[in-house]
């Protein structure tokens, strides 16, 4: 992988001039290894050194971005193969595709679908990131039509597939200056686009027929000072995309420099069952970009779950919010149970309070997104916290009793809790799964 | 511009586990590679589905998982029948009736509806209890014995109820789920604890306890994941092959559940709730799954279409 602190600080002028913000040159040679900071923030540097550097320190896998302003998409750099390793970066794009052989009223619908793909999860709003507009009809006219119905319509990045320089062009002249992603370059008309995306600044896909023309395409558009590259293997099978997918991924990190850059893939099974299964394989297996037909929300809101599973950071546990859950037509007779904030625990509780059928409160303690025991053992979740969720989470005003159901792991908490809050406590089970029947036993 | 194909150099790969008897043996595993990459091992046998059959008619399940399943319901032997019939691999028999909380039946009861589905059906079967440890741990040794020479795979083990479905499945011919929850050394633990006491490592599934997509199906994917890798890389307490309890969690999760009115927003139930069932026994192939227990026919259809594709090796 990438080179130690001491191998960089071999190449700095070894000064300690403080210029780059770091007491030394080896803290900055540290700091620059560790990914912390980059070598444009050293003005010393030789050319040379910065060449020497620049190849080894670079990410395996280039930054491209598509789109301007909020709705900007960011892909690549990424650094490992499985995610328990370290995590994956940025998530895979979702694009929707819309066709230029249907009619502006067709297409501007479709976009408006597009649009309101729009999901709301753990508090988090997680939506589609492009529409794709393809050159169908092969007419660059009709093309540039259907580019400029969905460019109104939409805040999203456009993809814009074509493989004819002349509807790209005329494409690139209406949504240049929101910077859509060109798809792009293929072994017929590698050099006219990529001057295109050079004139217009703008991203691009390079196609090959198989990995050995893609890997030449790929340096051969590098060589011409161009580098916002998307890979396309050109496979369109799954068990195909699979296979490349990996080992585009796999020779990025051995750093085989024509593959150091993210993939696009497009799961266009005729089936649209399949198509939707195939795109999960690819959001799973290393694609940057998937771009799929489908304006479904009950095609998309699996594949952008999916997305979110997928792209969380292992390291980093996720929260829910701290606030009283309402599962079901609540009452003022309702139980209240109380659970930690990590979402994997609150999300346990939910479901098996749903799966009980008797609606009912859950108040998640905030403790740091982390689970019932772990949080126990770490004093975060404790009677004084719980009792402060209790008084200050508004529950007292939405239910009659004063009943509270703790988790059967921290029994042990009950004694200090009902004396603290004044809530008779009633333990529930170890295991959420154990709710209906606790409720069966306990509670009706 | 020839690209060097990257092929890793696996030492070692997951058992192989057979299920039962000729003519219609299933087996799983085998692998020496991760899933899918033909082009540097092998994998000798495809992800298999199970569907399941309940014991008792089911009283929470949405009508849409319950319509393929119609006049069924109550009788475990047609339902069996019907899932061999809509292309199951296996069929998983859960015999919740067993719950104290339901009909809390008499392992003599159980083991005779066991018979009565083993018979059925020329299926191999999977046998779970209804999840009390204790309980389980009473009805597994009679199901066990009914079931002599049927090759069955029977669980759920836990640390706590290990030892009688271990020596269940040893004196009577069947191999073992081993259940832990989504931690890869608590897996690695229990099955060292029940091959030493004398169950052959390819007579063992994993089951990690997984979650649904949406429900945590990440921490599950990651372990079977590692304990993949564990496997190629010579790991032999982590060299058996996964299976994942995909419907009963798929079928939990919200966005299977909600009927159209209730959240018009996520589009047709149907065809949601089904995708929600793939989607996630997708993930899980990905990730090294291999006997997938799954709930509606459409979703195991679609799944095995998938696979289908999925096992076309690609070599370069």
């Amino acid at each position: 992988m990438g080179l130690t602190g001491l191998e960089i600080f071999k190449q700095l002028p070894k000064t300690n001039c403080k210029d780059c913000g770091q007491p030394t040159c080896l803290a900055f040679a540290m700091a620059l290894a560790g990914g912390k900071a980059s070598l444009d923030q050293c003005p010393h540097v030789s050319d040379a050194a910065r060449e020497a550097l620049d190849s080894a320190s670079a990410p395996p896998i280039a930054l491209v971005k598509i789109g301007a302003g909020e709705r900007a998409v960011e892909l690549g750099n990424e650094t490992v193969l499985f995610r328990h390793d370290k995590r994956f970066e940025h998530m895979t794009g979702i694009a929707v595709s819309v066709c230029d052989t249907m009619s502006a009223d067709e297409i501007a619908a479709k976009v408006d679908q597009i649009n309101k793909l729009v999901f709301d999860r753990v508090g988090q709003v997680h939506s589609v990131n492009l529409v794709a507009v393809g050159n169908c009809s092969g007419d660059a006219g009709k093309f540039a039509e259907a580019v400029k119905v969905a460019f109104g319509k939409t805040e999203l990045p456009l993809v814009l597939m074509s493989e004819d320089p002349a509807a790209i062009e005329k494409a690139l002249e209406i949504t240049a200056a929101k910077k859509p992603l060109v798809c792009g370059a293929n072994a017929a008309n590698v050099e006219a686009m990529t001057n295109l995306a050079k004139k217009y600044d703008v991203p691009m896909v390079v196609r090959g027929a198989d990995l050995n023309e893609l890997a030449a395409l790929a340096e051969k558009v590098a060589g011409m000072g161009f580098k916002q590259i998307v890979l396309d293997s050109g496979s369109r099978e799954v068990n195909k995309v699979l296979a490349d997918q990996t080992q585009i991924r796999r020779q990025a990190l051995k750093r085989f420099r024509p593959f150091g850059y993210p993939t696009i893939a497009f799961a266009d099974n005729q089936d649209p069952v399949q198509a939707v299964a195939d795109a999960g394989v690819y959001i799973a297996k290393y694609a940057a970009i998937v771009v799929i037909g489908s304006a479904d929300p009950a095609d998309v809101l699996p594949l952008i779950t999916l997305r979110l599973n997928i792209y969380t950071d292992p390291q980093k546990p996720i929260a829910v919010e701290s606030k009283v859950y309402e599962i079901g037509n609540v009452t003022a007779d309702s139980p209240v149970y109380v659970t930690t904030n990590f979402s994997l625990t609150y999300f346990c509780v939910a479901g098996d309070v749903e799966a009980s059928r008797v609606p009912g409160y859950i108040l998640p303690v905030d403790t740091d997104g982390i689970s019932v025991m772990t949080g126990w053992a770490a004093g975060k979740f404790t009677p004084e916290k719980i009792t402060e969720m209790l008084q200050t989470s508004g529950i007292a005003d939405k239910v009659k009793h004063r009943k509270v159901i703790i988790p059967g792991g921290v029994a042990v908490l009950s004694g200090k809790l009902q004396e603290l809050s004044g809530w008779e406590v009633l333990v529930g089970p170890r295991e959420s799964a154990g709710i209906p029947s606790f409720l069966k036993q306990r509670w009706l | 511009m020839a690209v060097t194909i990257a092929k890793e150099r696996w030492t070692s790969k997951v058992n192989e586990l057979v299920l039962g008897t000729d003519p219609n043996v299933v087996k799983v595993g085998g692998d020496s590679t991760l899933p899918f990459l033909f082009f540097e091992g092998e994998m000798p046998n495809r992800p298999v589905v199970a569907l399941e059959v309940l014991d008792l008619e089911p009283a929470d399940w949405p009508d849409i998982l319950k319509a393929p399943f119609e006049g069924v319901l109550a009788d475990p032997v047609a339902w069996a029948k019907k899932n061999v019939e809509y292309g199951a691999d296996l069929v998983c028999l859960r015999l919740i009736s067993a719950h104290p909380d339901f009909k809390n039946a008499s392992p003599e009861d159980c083991a005779k509806t066991a018979k009565a589905v083993a018979d059925a059906v020329n299926v191999p079967l999977v046998v779970v209890g209804c999840g009390v440890e204790e309980k389980d741990a009473e009805i597994m040794p009679v199901v066990g014995e009914a079931l002599a020479g049927k090759v069955a795979l029977l669980g759920c083990a836990t640390p706590n109820n290990y030892k009688t479905i271990t020596a269940a499945c040893m004196v009577n011919g069947h191999s073992i789920i081993a259940s832990s929850p989504l931690d890869i050394n608590l897996a690695k633990q229990l099955n060292i604890l029940i091959t030493e006491m004398g169950l052959a490592a390819n007579r063992i599934a994993i089951d990690p306890l997984v979650g649904a997509l949406g429900y945590g199906i990440e921490y599950a994917y990651s372990i079977m994941e590692r304990a993949r890798l564990g496997a190629l890389t010579g790991d032999k307490m982590l060299a058996m092959p996964v299976i994942c309890f995909v419907g009963q969690e798929a079928w939990k999760a919200k966005e299977s559940k909600a009927p159209n009115d209730e959240a018009p927003e996520w589009g047709d139930q149907a065809r949601r709730a089904v995708l929600w069932e793939v989607m996630t026994a997708v993930t899980f192939a990905q990730a090294s799954g291999a006997i997938m227990v799954m709930r509606h026919p459409e979703s195991a259809k679609q799944f095995k279409a998938h696979i289908d594709k999925m096992m076309e090796p690609v070599k370069y």
